[in-house]
């Protein structure tokens, strides 16, 4: 498992305090702990079902790649494309709606911005329940039922708000004296958008939009109750193992490794874009 | 910028003296940015529930054809002396209060880990970063079977006990998945807010011979509080509506111990086809949460004062 950290790590130049060399014990201790599950499910999708099915669980067996390619084989990849392809376009959606959206309530404020980023925020605050019935008897009425349409609407609605909140936050970082010159100068707004205000900000849409695709890839509730077996995306596939009772945990544990992989390599590269986003580009 | 608070200023000054005319046409070509999401948002969010509040007066059975027609207020009176509904909202609070809350801490506690520099740092805030990455989905069946299990599971293994957790602390077994889950999320948030401490204020503090505790207390903690609330609310606002844990581990049982608003609403519309009641308690369940999300917005705007940006 590699990883990409942008940091140098190391032992400070500092003189180190008493006790720095236990601490650090202590801290890989917990992490270690704490993440457990995970690497036990990582062991468990290299292992035979019957290596790991066992009492006392087994830490040492022969490794397979049986799971893995069995889940390859098991109809795993329409799903997995269907994933990709409703996270790719809903993410790119929010960016296309949210980019003028996040301009509009921060370097040119609109009256009652206020209003309207509360409002943003408030949809957020709906319990996604109160609205899926109608959703079920709209995706019916459209023929969107178990299409990745219907799932790239609600996935682009449901990031959205977050979305704005967050490029709101980076773009309000640009210069004003900037945008004041391109006025000026008689730039348009996509020209100003795209010659001035997009290079300062790109690091955070970058962030915005990393956060909207785990968001997505992950999203379970529209997925399971909107799409069936043509639309299915990751998720859904993982609910067929409810019925098999855990007596395939070794397939199971595959499926669900491979399930999140995409998202799991793409937030290991991005830390750092990962933390400027959730923390509204208040830290660097 | 080491603060969330917006500059004041940033605002471009565009009030040009001119006709009343020219600033009306202004103000709508300011507004044209914005309103693609607006509208989109609008139609994807209010429509649909507008139906619900529209089908919550209804008697609609979908398995009794026919039985469409309107009842006025006789589902939420239904809601009302249904004492699941209440378990369930009972539930529904005690999950997230308390997921919140213990995520909230072991975040914190990891942050506080991590914010100092030791062999493998990155490598560490790597592994404590991927519950959050993984699918709840995949994460919810890995604790059913692989750490709850009574038999093979490791918690089994560990404790040497054969509780069966799913089925003796369901609502607790449950909570444990979603902490689990949630905690990389919170401890990110802290750890970004530590580390955009001002170094100068901290050294001051040791120069002025503040132990550890006393300079955690009275410098970080209050510097935190942003990162904190904004923590709390976004993780409060995906933790309430937690289904996936539920629906995959528990089905919200034994009966409906572990059943909460969500998968109730679920449960009746889409086990039980009973649109009118499940409408009514969606509802129901937007009001409750519209009067604590007022409570939480305020806090959030006072947290990022959006006044600041605009003038």
């Amino acid at each position: 498992m590699t990883t990409a950290v942008s940091e140098v790590s190391g032992v400070s130049g500092r003189k180190r305090r008493y006790g720095a060399g236990s601490l650090t014990v202590v801290t890989w201790i917990v992490a270690i702990l704490f993440v457990f599950p995970l690497l036990w499910m990582i062991l468990t999708a290299f292992k035979q079902e019957s290596d790991a099915y066992t009492d006392p669980p087994k830490l040492f067996f022969s490794p397979t790649f049986d799971q893995i390619s069995g889940v390859l084989k098991g109809g795993f990849l329409p799903y997995l494309a269907n994933s990709a392809f409703v996270t790719v376009v809903s993410t790119l959606l929010v960016l296309l709606l949210g980019i003028p959206a996040a301009y509009a309530l921060s370097l040119a404020p609109v009256k009652k911005t206020k209003n309207a980023l509360s409002f943003f925020l408030s949809t957020k605050m709906l319990p996604i329940v109160a609205a899926i019935i109608p959703l079920y008897v709209i995706s019916q009425n459209t023929n969107l039922l178990d299409t990745v349409w219907a799932l790239i609407i609600l996935y682009t609605s449901m990031n959205l708000p977050l979305a704005i909140w967050m490029m709101r936050s980076f773009f309000l970082e640009v210069p004003g004296e900037m945008i004041e010159a391109a006025h000026i100068d008689g730039a348009n707004l996509p020209t100003l958008l795209r010659k001035i205000i997009m290079p300062v900000v790109a690091p955070g849409v970058a962030a915005t939009a990393l956060i909207c695709v785990i968001f997505s890839w992950t999203e379970f509730f529209y997925a399971v109750n909107l799409t069936a077996a043509r639309a299915g995306t990751v998720p859904v596939f993982l609910v067929g193992f409810i019925t098999s009772e855990g007596l395939y945990w070794a397939q199971l544990s595959a499926a669900a490794l491979l399930a999140s992989l995409p998202v799991m390599i793409v937030g290991w590269f991005a830390q750092n874009h990962l933390v400027r986003g959730l923390s509204m580009g208040a830290v660097k | 910028m080491s603060t969330i608070s917006v500059p004041a200023g940033t605002a471009p000054a565009t009030t040009h003296p001119a006709s009343t005319k020219k600033a009306t046409n202004k103000a709508g070509k300011r507004r044209l940015p914005l309103l693609p999401a607006l509208i989109f948002v609008i139609a994807v969010t209010q429509i649909p529930f507008l139906l619900t509040i529209y089908y919550s007066f209804q008697s609609w059975n979908l398995v009794r054809p026919g039985s469409f027609h309107f009842v006025g207020f006789q589902n939420y009176a239904d809601v009302f002396t249904d004492s699941t509904f209440l378990g369930a909202l009972l539930n529904t609070v005690v999950l997230t209060v308390v997921c919140v809350f213990l995520s909230l801490l072991l975040g914190l506690g990891l942050a506080i880990l991590l914010d100092r520099k030791f062999v493998g740092r990155g490598f560490v805030r790597t592994l404590l970063i991927t519950p959050f990455l993984i699918l709840p989905a995949a994460g919810a069946l890995l604790w059913k079977t692989t750490m709850f299990d009574p038999t093979y599971g490791l918690l089994h293994f560990v404790f040497g006990t054969d509780v069966d957790w799913l089925s003796q602390f369901p609502l607790a077994a449950v909570m444990a998945q979603i902490i689990w889950q949630w905690t990389p999320f919170m401890m990110l948030l802290t750890l970004a807010g530590l580390q955009s401490q001002p170094k100068d204020v901290l050294e001051a503090a040791s120069v002025d011979g503040a132990g550890r505790w006393r300079t955690f207390v009275s410098i970080t903690l209050p510097h935190l509080s942003r990162f904190l609330q904004l923590a709390t609310l976004l993780g409060a606002i995906y933790i309430v509506n937690s289904f996936d844990a539920i629906f995959l581990m528990t089905q919200g049982g034994p009966g409906t111990a572990s059943t909460n608003l969500p998968f109730y609403i679920y449960q009746r519309a889409f086990e039980g086809f009973d649109i009118g009641q499940s409408s009514a308690m969606g509802v129901v369940v937007v009001i409750i949460t519209m009067i604590v999300a007022t409570f939480a917005l305020r806090l959030m705007f006072r947290a990022f004062s959006v006044d600041g940006g605009t003038k």
